[in-house]
């Protein structure tokens, strides 16, 4: 039997149990759901208190998530990122599926070669994509998952609302079949 | 400002099997999650529908048990709805979602490494602009910590065998009716050609 670890892809059901069996691992071995994107903003309030350590008098959000015992740290959610990355990194490595263009082939299809276009564009989408985590607490995996699989209202309208917004943005951009109509 | 370190590994662990699964299920890969938005490639709403209604009967279970306890975020009427108009846009430019972008970043992708960056460059804009972001957060209503089964004063387990129904249903479907993406696209064809190798 060939080792999983080494194929290219599994199946997406594989994929999505594996992900529903880890978020009950989480919830009872840490008291956690699974969530990638408060560790980015912990990472950027303890980095902006370093740089200027009267923030933390002058901006209300450190008294504010001090009081609800929320306190930017380097704790379990922050390993778990780093995690994603180590996981992908070895999962890539033993199957080979490296991937390493800067330019995706639906991108240059649309917007052309400029690797410099590419990087400035997927840097300001992940900046405005990440506050708008932050402004409704949570991502794909916060609230996509995590949320929607615990019922909460707040996680089902952010995943309608993304989802529909990514949609209108996409066919835009891209168009209904991709590469054949540009 | 530190977790304690069986914490921090523990972290660590999880991760990194979060991290396999979103590499082995394709979805670090721009062509997916935009081939997912240009209704082309269903894999995302496979993973995340999978995910929803297997997480739901564990979680549920360990909540009713006592071994666990929800955590539900607020519905802040304006972050989430202004919050998932920024997200969704941002995802469709991007090509990933926080997670997956740094999946992608261990396969090697360097737009996802710049994108990460771009990713804590608008953490640190929330942080620095929190005390005005109050009033478009809360201002349009809060509506609490509220799940579908207390709004509806039903039972959860209700929900989730309905989750569970509706996703079994669509998954014979589609196994009924063959794979869902088509191939006369060149790109998502190239992609098929890669995962038939498996």
């Amino acid at each position: 039997m060939t080792n999983p670890l080494t194929m290219k892809s599994w199946s997406a059901w594989i994929v999505g149990i594996g992900i529903g069996v880890l978020s009950w691992f989480a919830v009872a071995t840490a008291d956690k759901p699974l969530g990638i994107s408060t560790a980015f903003e912990h990472t950027a309030a303890l980095g902006l208190k370093a740089v200027i350590p009267a923030t933390e008098q002058t901006n209300e959000y450190y008294a504010e998530m001090s009081q609800a015992g929320t306190s930017p740290k380097i704790g379990w959610g922050w390993t778990l990122v780093l995690g994603v990355f180590v996981g992908a990194l070895l999962s890539s490595r033993l199957s080979g599926d490296r991937n390493t263009e800067a330019v995706p082939a639906l991108w240059r299809e649309r917007f052309g070669g400029s690797i410099p276009f590419r990087l400035t564009a997927a840097f300001l989408a992940g900046a405005l994509m990440m506050f708008g985590a932050r402004l409704a607490s949570g991502c794909t995996s916060g609230h996509g998952i995590s949320g929607n699989l615990q019922l909460a209202v707040s996680s089902l309208v952010f995943t309608a609302v993304f989802f529909a917004a990514a949609i209108i943005t996409s066919l835009t951009l891209y168009g209904r079949k991709g590469s054949s109509h540009v | 400002m530190f977790d304690s370190p069986e914490r921090l590994l523990l972290g660590l662990f999880t991760g990194i099997l979060f991290g396999i699964l979103l590499q082995k299920g394709r979805v670090a890969k721009f062509s997916v999650i935009v081939g997912q938005f240009i209704l082309r490639d269903w894999t995302v709403a496979k993973v995340m529908g999978t995910a929803i209604a297997v997480g739901s009967v564990g979680v549920y279970a360990l909540v009713t048990s006592g071994h666990a306890t929800l955590h539900i975020k607020p519905f802040l009427l304006g972050g989430v709805l202004l919050g998932g108009v920024c997200f969704g846009i941002g995802m469709a430019v991007y090509g990933y979602c926080p997670g997956t972008g740094v999946a992608a970043c261990g396969e090697g992708k360097p737009d996802a490494m710049v994108g990460v960056l771009g990713m804590l460059t608008g953490a640190l804009i929330f942080v620095a602009t929190y005390p005005l972001l109050q009033p478009i957060i809360s201002g349009l209503g809060n509506m609490g910590k509220m799940t579908l089964p207390e709004m509806t004063g039903t039972s959860p387990w209700l929900w989730i065998a309905g989750i569970l129904g509706g996703g079994i249903t669509l998954t014979a479907l589609m196994c009924c009716r063959g794979t869902s993406a088509s191939t006369d696209d060149p790109v998502i064809k190239d992609d098929i050609h890669t995962r038939s190798s498996v």
